[in-house]
């Protein structure tokens, strides 16, 4: 055995800890994309003599998809409930909340960003609940209306994006407020003192100087978000259930509606394929991300 | 006198400064009660026995806990949540710990190309690969079982579980284990006896936020679990009240506020011996 072999032997065993943890993601993460990219080729479906015995139909799903009007649609509800929610109602409103702890009584802002992490915390499902109790027919703001002389029985189907864009700031916006929180407390208060010294007003200190030093936080603040939102599923299945008809389906939840119920897995897998490959996208922007932060 | 008082801007700094914090207190206490109103429901419907969806129907009453408090409908679920939970939070720490130790130790060009894998990976949308995943279930045999349910939530709990459990293995010193090989030590039980035991707060964190994670996650347990007495409690809340035609609100109600004890048991105690600033830590894969 040369000196090389046995370096590079030494060195795999110094990495053997690592196969359980690796066996098991290469089994159930890897694994899933792996098949996903070969089933979305098939006739693959949950019932029948297909579910048995798929057959090989090349890019016939693919095709399918990029012809049917619901998957354009799909893909802009996508899109909107990103931008809406997490790029402008999240990120804002977490900023602002976070400006604000600096600004308001120490009291006030503690007990305000516990609600604010309440609404983050609590468990998914039951999130969606109070959301629905909220906004459904019969519900408090059903009943407020009746008070008002407004008529607000159906507003999940006549608003049904609306509320989903909504119901997401209000379970999410926490995230963006601890990222933010933590990221002013990291600024020097020697800088914005120089500043105001210099004659900064509040708008310029927050744009010129605080905007500027927390760039790093906020692209890895909205890459992550981004990520979060293109995960979003039980919000829409508890509240609109996708519909009326597909006006609140985005991918994940078509995804999910043409696998189950209309039973055409090999559909639903290559939506899944498209939205893996968007997510690859951002995870490697986000890493090229977090490099250069440990360059700096 | 006079001049050099307006000029001094001390002087005029107090009252414009209360303004700005009478503005900004209002608007804080605003956005206070919108975050609250959502959550008020699962209070006033839950002591309600003739509870509706609206949170202006008042009542007061311990019916619906004494309702929901029995074995069907509460016991199995919350047992299922806890093996569930439990299970994967001790896998996802135990596989964690060997994961991250050569990667913490040995620089090398492996070290950074793994390291950047599992970063990708921990930013996998999970929810989006739940159909792919299912239709793999189906074949390995593995759909409706427990224990596939946990080893595939094991997996997606590593990458962030490996990428933390590393940053915190950084800080533990390498020269204590230098002196346990020094005594013979092999590198495996200078990892147990003397790493592992330096990082207890590190473990806790990281399985408390997996924990934590695991017990509020919905959609993989709907996915992959199909019989009743083996749902977790987030989706037997789903499938029990939310499809039984004429649904127990105030029975719901008592139900999710009971499954989020832990949560909120949690929270206030990383939020008062940790900081608010650590829940980020586990919140980034879901």
């Amino acid at each position: 055995m040369n000196s090389s072999t046995r370096k590079k032997l030494i060195n795999a065993e110094h990495y053997t800890p690592i196969l359980p943890a690796a066996a098991m993601m290469v089994l159930f993460l890897l694994g899933p994309i792996i098949w996903s990219l070969y089933a979305s080729l098939t006739d693959y479906s949950m019932v029948g003599s297909t579910a048995v015995n798929p057959h090989f139909v090349g890019l016939k799903n693919y095709v399918a998809l990029f012809t049917d009007p619901v998957f354009p649609k799909s893909l802009w509800l996508t899109i909107l409930l990103i931008l809406a929610s997490a790029l402008i109602g999240q990120n804002i409103l977490g900023m602002v909340l976070a400006l604000l702890s600096q600004k308001a009584p120490r009291r006030l802002t503690k007990v305000v960003d516990s609600i604010v992490v309440l609404a983050w915390v609590i468990p998914d499902i039951v999130g969606c609940y109070c959301a629905y109790a909220l906004f459904a027919g019969g519900g408090t703001l059903d009943a407020l209306g009746k008070v008002v002389g407004a008529d607000w029985s159906a507003l999940l189907y006549y608003h049904p994006m609306t509320i989903v864009i909504i119901v997401n700031v209000w379970r999410g916006t926490a995230f963006s407020m601890l990222i933010y929180q933590a990221a002013l407390n990291d600024i020097s208060k020697d800088v914005i003192e120089a500043a105001e010294i210099d004659g900064a007003n509040a708008w310029q200190s927050f744009f010129r100087i605080k905007l500027p030093i927390m760039r790093h936080s906020i692209l890895t603040n909205l890459m992550l978000i981004t990520l979060q939102t293109l995960s979003v599923f039980s919000i829409i299945i508890v509240l609109t259930g996708g519909g009326p008809g597909t006006n609140s389906s985005t991918l994940p939840v078509l995804a999910y509606l043409e696998a189950f119920n209309f039973s055409k897995l090999g559909y639903g897998t290559a939506i899944s394929v498209i939205l893996v490959v968007v997510g690859a996208l951002f995870s490697v922007l986000y890493i090229k991300l977090l490099r250069t932060n440990d360059e700096d | 006198m006079k001049t050099e008082a307006t000029l001094d801007p001390r002087m005029n700094a107090p009252h414009r400064y209360d303004w700005m914090k009478l503005v900004a207190a209002v608007l804080t206490a605003l956005i206070g009660f919108l975050f609250a109103a959502p959550m008020l429901w699962l209070l006033v419907a839950s002591f309600n026995t003739h509870a509706t969806l609206s949170s202006f129907n008042l009542g007061f009453s311990f019916q619906n806990f004494v309702k929901v408090f029995n074995m069907q409908t509460f016991g199995l679920p919350i047992v299922n949540s806890l093996i569930i939970s439990i299970g994967t939070s001790v896998l996802v720490v135990t596989f964690s710990v060997l994961a991250a130790y050569p990667l913490s130790r040995f620089r090398s060009k492996t070290t950074n190309r793994t390291v950047n894998a599992i970063l990708f990976a921990s930013c996998l949308p999970i929810t989006a690969m739940m159909v792919p995943v299912y239709g793999i279930f189906v074949q390995l045999h593995l759909i409706d079982s427990l224990t596939g349910t946990v080893l595939f939530m094991t997996a997606c709990g590593l990458p962030q579980g490996i990428f933390m459990m590393k940053n915190f293995m950084d800080s533990v010193p390498v020269t204590l284990e230098e002196a346990a090989w020094v005594d013979g030590a092999t590198r495996m039980q200078a990892l147990f006896h003397v790493v592992v035991p330096l990082m207890v707060p590190s473990l806790l964190v990281i399985f408390i936020s997996e924990f934590a994670g695991n017990w509020g996650n919905f959609f993989v347990p709907f996915m992959l679990l199909m019989s009743p007495d083996k749902e977790p409690a987030a989706v037997s809340i789903y499938t029990f009240f939310g499809q039984h035609g004429t649904v127990a609100y105030g029975q719901l109600a008592a139900f999710s506020l009971l499954y989020s004890i832990p949560i909120l048991i949690i929270y206030e105690v990383t939020n008062r011996y940790i900081g608010n600033q650590t829940l980020l830590a586990g919140a980034v894969k879901e």
